[in-house]
């Protein structure tokens, strides 16, 4: 794995360790939990055989692997994690501390169900709890794009407009432990797209000694969290120039959203993550039958890309919102973004939600086409309605 | 960021978002000396000279760096930076400090 470009079969864990591993950040401080646990298993394997110089931290619990990774990014290095579920959950307190002292930490995350009931499988309950605690959220289809991104969230972190975590998803199970073609690139290539950690602002530079983490009350503190609504509206900026470079290196896009087969649908589902997979699928064999439906694959979920979303509904019937969360008493995450996203439009689309794929159920192509079916006769209601649940 | 965060000028008339650094840094050292934490006090620390053995110890405890330990020889407890935590009068070996309400002092 250390030659020049090639393709190579790995799970998307092991894809991710692989970006790590090229990236060699001086610090990564971890703690197993399922699905994510071989993301830093590999990597610990790298340590030991000598192929990064990283320090990496073996700590007691996610809330101290936080800690370390805020710590050592505090001191201008590079510090890099991950986790998902009940370890994102243990991080809590830690992670607004990450966003809120602006350390451009890069987090990979495997999707999981949060408990109980105790689940190990994919939803996105775990991040989409997460999503207004000022990190950036990219969602991955599948390893390839959850290898990439990996460098592309390093840079978009760091840049000196920005500097704010990134958690990059991809589904646990799903992508973690799927095996896949990867194509790996090569290590003085992304070696050098990532450059080294350019920090002004630490506590080791002893020539301009600062202090971190001091108390803000009624004084300061919302001036210090409207800082970050900004660095948030930077990042759409950045985010789309640090993918232009990145495309130079791969050859592949970066945008906020993959548009699959709308420039004359009717309909369309927006989906994020492994389930653009399946509704491509979907798209396809519709096509085939004269149907004109089309997919908008979200991978900019935090900052929300408002205008994209907006234009890419503009003259479409019906949306499908597919999403693999629940936000309780309330519309469902991204059915919420999505709709704020379009109210703008004079003629608005109509707007349905499909929760799907709680705790790792499947998502069927069947589920999918049904869906797509639903919009084509306009049947769409204000209620939520569920793909793949037992009435 | 150049300047140096809060000058003496910013503690007084609190300035916007964009000209304060991000992420809470300060970056003028020592910028804590502006912050007088006497007016916090609730007991005062009153030490009987008689007593006192002179052994640094309240000195070294002092959250505050308020009792000033100088040529071998302990000096008057720091009125303005000391909030009255107590912490010298439990470490003192020779109980020579007592922690007296402050407002027996403004009467």
């Amino acid at each position: 794995m250390i030659m020049a470009e090639k393709i190579v079969p790995l799970t998307g864990n092991y894809a991710i360790a692989e970006a790590m591993r090229q990236i060699n950040p001086e610090v990564v401080a971890a703690y197993p939990i399922t699905p994510q646990s071989s993301i830093v298993e590999m990597f610990s394997q790298f340590v030991s055989d000598g192929k990064v110089d990283t320090e990496m931290v073996r700590v007691e619990s996610e809330h101290s692997a936080m800690s370390a990774v805020v710590g050592a990014s505090l001191t201008g290095v590079r510090a890099m994690t991950a986790t998902c579920s009940a370890g994102l959950a243990l991080m809590w307190e830690i992670a607004g501390v990450a966003s809120g002292l602006r350390c451009p930490i890069v987090m990979a995350i495997a999707n999981r169900a949060i408990s109980a009931p105790i689940n190990i499988h994919c939803d996105h309950s775990d991040t989409m709890g997460a999503r207004d605690l000022s990190w950036i959220q990219i969602y991955c289809e599948n390893a390839q794009e959850a290898y990439e991104t990996m460098f592309l969230a390093l840079k978009l972190a760091e840049h000196k407009d920005v500097q704010l975590p990134v958690m990059v998803c991809e589904d646990g199970f799903i992508t973690s432990h799927c095996v896949q073609n990867v194509k790996i690139y090569d290590d003085h290539v992304m070696r050098n797209f990532v450059g080294e950690r350019k920090s002004v602002d630490n506590l080791f530079n002893f020539e301009n000694p600062i202090a971190m983490g001091s108390i803000e009350l009624q004084d300061y503190y919302f001036e210090t969290k409207r800082q970050q609504q900004q660095a948030m509206s930077r990042a759409l900026k950045v985010y789309l120039e640090v993918g232009n470079e990145l495309s130079k290196v791969t050859g592949n896009d970066y945008g906020y959203v993959e548009s699959y087969k709308m420039d004359d649908a009717e309909v369309a589902i927006i989906t994020m993550s492994s389930s653009a997979g399946t509704t491509k699928t979907v798209v396809d064999r519709m096509r085939e039958e004269g149907k004109k439906v089309g997919l908008i694959k979200l991978r900019l979920y935090r900052p929300f890309p408002h205008g994209e979303i907006r234009r890419s509904f503009k003259g479409i019937k019906a949306i499908g919102v597919l999403e693999r969360a629940f936000a309780y008493g309330a519309n469902a995450p991204l059915l919420s973004d999505v709709k704020s996203a379009i109210y703008e439009l004079s003629e608005k689309p109509k707007l349905q939600s499909y929760v799907f794929g709680m705790g790792g159920r499947d998502l069927l192509e069947e589920h999918v086409e049904h869906a797509f079916n639903e919009l084509l006769a306009g049947k769409t209601v204000k209620e939520e309605k569920y793909l793949g649940l037992r009435e | 960021m150049t300047e140096k965060f809060p000058t003496n000028e910013q503690l007084k008339n609190k300035v916007g978002w964009k000209e304060k650094p991000i992420g809470g840094a300060v970056t003028r050292t020592a910028s804590a000396l502006e912050n007088k934490t006497g007016s916090w006090r609730a007991f005062r620390p009153i030490i009987d000279e008689k007593k006192c053995i002179n052994c640094a110890f309240c000195s070294a405890y002092c959250p505050d760096n308020a009792i000033p330990f100088k040529d071998g020889k302990r000096e008057d407890v720091n009125l303005e930076y000391c909030k009255g935590c107590g912490i010298c009068s439990k470490v003192c070996p020779v109980k020579a400090i007592e922690m007296k309400e402050e407002s027996e002092f403004h009467k």
